[in-house]
């Protein structure tokens, strides 16, 4: 159902649309019922001049199974859902698949700095390639990120991947994504982190392998070894 | 019974009896004219950075062109203001200090003077909040929850005396209502009119005391951490910071109360709207006891879901899937009591009132709140869905009918014995129809915002080419301008609320032919609550329709069989 909302561009991003609209639909039939029975009542039962007993007496017998039945009923789907949504869970956040790349991202106030391998195709050595403010990833390879902020409160949300972290000062959280589809695509600051908030705002450019070589040699050129002096504020 | 020294006469002067009060009637009126006032402070907030949103960058009429700065202090003020300025004092303070004793039968609060401090306090800290706008370096802005490092320090968010000043605001609000929590909790156990069982106590009563007790267990930690932050902010200790602290202390603490607040709002509504059902569609409430259990049981489940608000804040993950189960079976106790409420209407003798429509409207638009908990609740879904627009959606879903249709069914529903006078019935449909309509047409578009991937918090969606796109902004001009429209329509409330006071239809001791002790006095009631007859109570608060009482189908509680 997300996917008619925002194109999906990860591994797992489908999963999630998945979850969400399994969720839809159970919780939908609940809200549905409750809500005709519901209105029904009301139409059900205006004002009527029937005798006081059948008003009071009505509700005190095995109606209540009304109420208990349901009452188990949801009891079964919250277990469903608790399942389903552990699953997709552990799939994101918990289980680290082996990476074909490593990534740094690192936020500030108010920007991004992305950090990743150069030719030689490892992380911390003299040929790294340092982007502000834009993300080059190459289609289905996974990725492994390092996250750190520098100074508040960030997150690295990324809406196509169905992705969101927390960035938090003195830690280094990892995570990864496996992207799936070519195109650029919005990278969001999506904590709170003070006046700026709003426009730290980053691009995510997915290419093809052979867009992405040629990109990273045009950049190698080019790129400036990264120091804080070089970032420069969004726009 | 407290106060038996109390004469029934009453102050006469004007100062002892509005300005410094001990009557809990005009204490209740205090705070309910403050949060009123209140209320339309943080809708013109809201109104403001609506405007920005869909219009951004121009001028918006009465306030004038919107900064960043001006942006994030608004948001952030809106949400401050309407939680802990309007929902709280409305709903607890003076939904509580007003129908506590009426209900149980005793002529005052056990500690009156602790009641009128708990209010000059609250009303303190609104000053203090009033003056963090007027400071150099302007309101605070760093979001309604306060995030450290940016909250903590004046380096990061720009507001070295906006930001103390309104944690000091929170702190002095928090303050007010312990005092006035202590105050509920004990009246109603020791107070009661003799006669008065347990399960005798009217459910607003017990929704509120529960409501109480939930806000006194969990604001410990967050006052804790209040002064703790104050003190990064002021003193420059290092306790949310990471040179010897940890920025995710202050989010444990601050859930940890934030959730059980979320059920501190919505308990009251609920005993508003059970109160009204039974009364308008003359039957007797079903289930009691289950009802109460469950309410019960949800205040102590809400003390183990808090971190489902921080399932991406960099928690370990393996944590999220323990808060991921409490979170989703919180939904079978609210779902149980909402079924309860909706199996009162079975067989009853239904009249639309006005009072009756607002209470109904609770149970139809909380329910969508309900729902879209769980999505959120799911950690998976989570992911995508943290601080988008999907969750401001879905918490309005639940706040707006505990805080606003929870208060207008109060206000229509005890207005009458508030002011000894009816409030127009014509004027009030026209009212709830303009309100629940626009509700809707507001938050609707905003959950197919958040499914687009629209984050919280943004002054200008033009730096994101992926939600810069003329759909989505169609979404945001028409959240707009409905807003506009369900603020015209309060036009009319004002209107019959302030005229209705001097002019309206006579309201008779009890217009509503209900059961519970409120309605037996005089409208409004005297000083004393219940002259020299106090109640006596032989049953319970919702025996409508009885068979054994003939001629009226209601049984006051006070009544002898």
């Amino acid at each position: 159902m997300l996917e008619y909302f925002l194109p999906n561009a990860s591994s797992y991003a489908g999963d999630i649309d998945h979850l969400f609209s399994i969720i839809t639909w159970v919780v939908g039939f609940w809200f549905i019922l409750t809500q005709v029975a519901f209105l029904w009542l009301i139409f059900r039962f205006q004002k009527r001049r029937e005798d006081q007993t059948s008003i009071y007496m009505t509700g005190e017998g095995h109606e209540k199974h009304w109420i208990h039945v349901p009452h188990w009923l949801i009891i079964v789907c919250d277990v469903f859902l608790i399942f389903g949504a552990v699953q997709v869970w552990n799939m994101v956040k918990i289980d680290m698949p082996e990476a074909d790349v490593k990534i740094r991202v690192i936020s500030q106030q108010w920007a991004w700095t992305f950090v990743q391998p150069g030719p030689d195709g490892v992380l911390d050595t003299a040929d790294d390639i340092t982007t502000i403010d834009e993300l080059h990833v190459e289609v289905n390879k996974t990725y492994q990120y390092e996250l750190e902020s520098k100074d508040v409160l960030h997150d690295f949300s990324v809406p196509v991947f169905r992705l969101k972290q927390d960035a938090v000062p003195g830690r280094i959280i990892t995570g990864w994504f496996k992207p799936t589809k070519t195109g650029d695509f919005d990278i969001q600051c999506a904590e709170m982190c003070g006046i700026a908030h709003g426009i730290m705002a980053a691009r995510l450019h997915i290419e093809e392998a052979a867009v992405h070589q040629a990109w990273m040699k045009t950049v190698a050129q080019t790129s400036l070894p990264f120091s804080p002096s070089n970032l420069v504020i969004n726009q | 019974m407290s106060g038996s020294d109390h004469d029934h006469h009453g102050p006469t002067n004007f100062w002892s009896k509005y300005v410094f009060p001990l009557d809990h009637k005009i204490i209740a009126m205090q705070y309910l004219f403050t949060g009123i006032f209140m209320a339309l402070i943080g809708g013109f907030m809201a109104y403001a950075f609506r405007m920005q949103l869909a219009f951004p960058g121009q001028e918006v009429p009465l306030f004038g062109v919107v900064t960043p700065q001006n942006y994030n202090s608004l948001i952030t003020n809106h949400g401050s203001i309407m939680i802990f300025w309007v929902a709280m004092p409305v709903l607890v303070a003076a939904l509580g200090n007003y129908l506590i004793p009426l209900m149980i039968g005793c002529d005052d609060m056990v500690f009156p003077r602790i009641n009128r401090l708990s209010y000059q306090v609250f009303l303190l800290s609104i000053v203090v909040l009033f003056a963090s706008y007027c400071v150099p370096g302007g309101g605070f802005g760093g979001a309604w929850t306060s995030y450290p490092p940016l909250a903590g320090n004046a380096d990061y968010n720009l507001t070295p005396l906006g930001a103390p000043l309104w944690l000091l605001a929170i702190a002095l609000e928090i303050v007010a209502f312990l005092l006035g929590g202590i105050n509920f909790i004990t009246t109603v156990m020791n107070s009661r009119a003799p006669g008065m069982k347990m399960y005798d106590i009217p459910m607003v009563v017990w929704m509120i005391v529960i409501a109480s007790i939930l806000f006194m267990a969990s604001v410990g930690p967050l006052i804790a951490g209040a002064v703790m932050l104050l003190f990064d902010q002021l003193i420059g200790t290092k306790f949310f910071t990471t040179a010897g602290g940890d920025p995710m202390l202050w989010q444990h603490l601050f859930w940890f109360f934030g959730h059980p607040e979320v059920y501190i709002v919505l308990l009251p509504a609920m005993g508003v709207a059970i109160e009204i059902i039974t009364t308008f569609s003359r039957k007797k409430l079903f289930g009691y006891k289950e009802i109460l259990f469950t309410t019960f049981f949800t205040g102590i489940l809400s003390f183990f879901v808090w971190a489902h608000h921080q399932f991406v804040a960099g928690i370990d993950p393996r944590m999220a899937n323990i808060f991921t189960v409490t979170t989703l079976l919180i939904s079978i106790p609210i779902g149980h009591m909402l079924f309860a409420m909706i199996a009162t209407l079975y067989g009853g003798s239904i009249q639309l009132k006005t009072p009756m429509l607002w209470a109904l409207a609770f149970i139809g638009e909380f329910l969508i709140g309900g729902v879209t908990g769980i999505h959120l609740g799911a950690s998976a879904t989570d992911i995508f869905f943290h601080d988008t627009y999907f969750v401001v959606a879905h918490f309005h879903y639940t706040f707006f009918p505990s805080a606003i249709i929870g208060t207008f069914a109060a206000l229509y529903y005890w207005f009458p014995k508030m002011f000894g006078r009816m409030m127009d019935e014509t004027l009030g449909k026209i009212h709830f129809w303009g309100t629940i309509i626009f509700f809707n047409c507001i938050f609707i578009p905003l959950f197919a915002l958040g499914m687009s991937g629209q984050h919280r918090r943004i002054y200008d969606y033009r730096n994101f080419p992926d939600l810069n796109t003329p759909e989505l902004q169609n979404l945001r001009i028409f959240a707009t301008i409905s807003l506009v429209c369900m603020m015209i329509f309060q036009i009319p409330f004002l209107y019959n609320f302030f005229v209705s006071m001097f002019k309206g239809e006579k309201a008779g001791k009890n217009p509503w032919n209900s059961n519970t002790l409120e309605w037996i006095t005089d409208s409004p009631p005297p000083h004393g609550n219940f002259g020299h007859h106090m109640p006596e109570v032989y049953r319970g608060p919702y025996e409508y329709s009885h068979p054994d009482k003939k001629n009226q189908d209601y049984w006051p509680q006070n009544e002898p069989n």
